[in-house]
């Protein structure tokens, strides 16, 4: 099925289209955009839509789609986990924070639980440092975890 | 010499500090309208004056780099802000876009002026969500009270800025694979030259600076460039200001701290740090950002044949002051000025796997000395701890990242082999002990 936009949507992406000289430039951030419009993954219709839509080679943004980490290439769980493991979370515990996650959510890195609920990865380096460890939920960073925290936010985020 | 101040994190951790009615009350907003009333030259002029060193970790002088643009002929000029903040260890760009995003946009303005742009993007990694959202805010605050568009201060010299995201790629942060992501391309950097100055963004001259590079020019035209070059104890080194220095890792209070240039690594990690933690010793340090070497804590400076260095000859290289020259002399790098502190706790072999593995994970394939070189790399630390390395693999691991170092079109394949280097150097007998051992060390952890 061809992948459309919706009305609201369509005007972002005219807004997104008007910051740059060339159509080419908006390709991330229409990326962007219709990755969150298609429950965060970017399918081969989307991909055909946005080559369309910025007179682009399908070959290009799928080039660009297959580089960048923050695409999708399957469907991802409704919450994405990603618990920070570079050397500073490391020096403070992410090792333990990471299994644990592992543990409480029954899956092992880069895999969805059964109920769809979170997808869980491993990340380079979020810049938070200062308050290690750290992972970031969807569009939020938690900070300064300990499992009994990593915990909370699992629990509140499963009710949702 | 540590000498606190608080130029760009007055308002951090205050609510509602990050608006512009905030930002104002402390000055906010004054430094630009000196600027944009003076000539493109003497804005130019002023900025070499202050001395800012790219706090992005090449440490480049901001107004020279400001001066390499031509002369505007036509052709669009632009400004592109690099806030792709990844290098391990570093957060201190976050903390001035989440908590200070005004004098992101102030700075930006007069960057703008001063290279004949109109246009800037400001480039933020994907992940900084709530970054994005206020610089976002900021711009729509600024353009409401007439501060952009147009007519900026009733000037007749349009700025428009825009808020650009990538993807998840620390290579990004290269400036030239930056462009390319601008421009709607994988983050492939581009060989130099050309330099962005004569094509850059979209093939136009370009300047890309880093966040907090723009960030802190405000306060040095708010000061005038000489009197805030002179807040540093590195101004004879015509390393200026002041800049944000961040901790992490085994210490008490890990953060970041905005001081004077200057400060040495004993007092961002003892005054400022609070120390080790449980009182420990130190195992060693990264400075600014996992690409630079670390440090033993009892290495001495030795700089024979400098009479700028007759002050510090002999003492520990934590007793430095922390300038990009004064790094640079010494074998080392200053780089983003965020250190990583390890105790005694940590095993520097699982140390630099830990940053072997960020770095395979992290080169975009273009190279074949770094695509493969971080690989081996990974590989071969991973061989270590599990204890089947020979003594003769870790003899390689100079080779591998000495055929690295150079070999690349950008600079990553040169940050990914010198902590490499470093680490093999320095804690030699750890990597000795792992393969005699067979897997098996003293600590083999990384925490406390």
């Amino acid at each position: 099925m061809a992948f459309v936009l919706s009305e609201a949507h369509e005007r972002e992406l005219a807004e997104i289209l008007s910051r740059y000289p060339n159509k080419m430039a908006a390709c991330i951030p229409v990326l962007h955009l219709c990755q969150s419009a298609n429950e965060n993954w970017v399918s081969t219709e989307v991909i055909q839509f946005v080559s369309e839509r910025l007179e682009l080679s399908p070959a290009h943004v799928k080039g660009v789609v297959t580089f960048y980490s923050l695409f999708n290439q399957h469907p991802p769980g409704k919450h994405q986990v990603w618990v920070c493991r570079t050397l500073s979370c490391a020096l403070r515990g992410s090792d333990e924070i990471l299994a644990h996650c592992e543990r409480k959510l029954g899956v092992s890195v880069g895999h969805t639980t059964a109920d769809g609920r979170f997808t869980l990865r491993t990340a380079e380096c979020l810049a938070s440092c200062g308050t290690a460890p750290m992972m970031q939920i969807d569009k939020t960073h938690y900070e300064g975890l300990t499992p009994e925290k990593v915990d909370q936010i699992l629990a509140g985020l499963a009710k949702d | 010499m540590l000498k606190r101040t608080d130029y760009l994190t007055k308002n951090y951790g205050r609510a509602d500090g990050w608006g512009l009615q905030a930002y104002e009350a402390n000055g906010g907003y004054r430094p630009v309208r000196r600027a944009l009333s003076m000539s493109r030259e003497a804005v130019v002029e002023e900025a070499k004056k202050a001395h800012v060193r790219g706090r992005g970790g090449a440490g480049f002088d901001c107004g020279t780099k400001w001066s390499f643009m031509p002369k505007p002929n036509g052709k669009p000029h632009y400004l592109v802000i690099n806030a792709d903040e990844g290098e391990p260890g570093t957060f201190k760009d976050r903390t001035i876009m989440e908590q200070n995003p005004h004098s992101v946009i102030e700075g930006c303005i007069i960057g703008c002026y001063a290279i004949g742009a109109h246009v800037c993007y400001i480039y933020v990694r994907d992940e900084l969500h709530l970054s994005k959202a206020r610089l976002w805010g900021a711009i729509r605050e600024a353009r409401a009270k007439g501060y952009l568009g147009n007519t900026p201060f009733g000037n007749n010299y349009p700025v428009e800025i825009y808020v650009h995201t990538g993807a998840g790629a620390y290579i990004c942060g290269e400036e030239t694979a930056l462009l390319n992501s601008l421009e709607g391309r994988r983050g492939e950097p581009r060989l130099k030259p050309p330099f962005p100055a004569q094509a850059g963004a979209f093939g136009m001259p370009t300047t890309v600076n880093n966040v907090e590079t723009v960030a802190i020019m405000p306060t040095a035209f708010q000061l005038g460039g000489d009197a805030f070059s002179r807040l540093s104890d590195l101004h004879a080194w015509n390393d200026g200001g002041v800049r944000l220095f961040g901790v992490s890792g085994h210490v008490r209070k890990p953060g970041i701290y905005e001081c004077a240039v200057g400060l040495t690594l004993r007092e961002l990690i003892y005054d400022l740090g609070g120390g080790i933690e449980g009182d420990r010793p130190m195992l060693g340090v990264i400075p600014g950002g996992s690409s630079c070497p670390v440090h033993l804590p009892d290495e001495i400076i030795n700089v024979p044949n400098n009479p700028k260095f007759e002050p510090y000859n002999g003492k520990s290289i934590l007793d430095l002051p922390l300038g990009v020259d004064t790094f640079r002399s010494v074998g080392s790098m200053l780089g983003t000025c965020c250190a990583i502190v390890l105790s005694d706790a940590a095993d520097p072999v699982i140390a630099l796997s830990n940053l072997m593995r960020f770095y395979k994970h992290e080169s975009c394939g273009q190279c074949t000395p770094c695509r493969e070189g971080c690989g081996w790399l990974e590989r071969l630390f991973d061989k270590v701890i599990e204890g089947t390395a020979t003594m003769n693999e870790v003899d390689q691991v100079s080779e591998i990242a000495s055929n690295i170092t150079g070999n690349t079109i950008c600079a990553f394949g040169d940050g990914a082999a010198q902590p490499a280097l470093a680490f093999i150097r320095k804690y030699r007998k750890n990597f000795e002990d792992y393969v005699e051992n067979r897997g098996r060390s003293q600590t083999g952890k990384l925490t406390l």
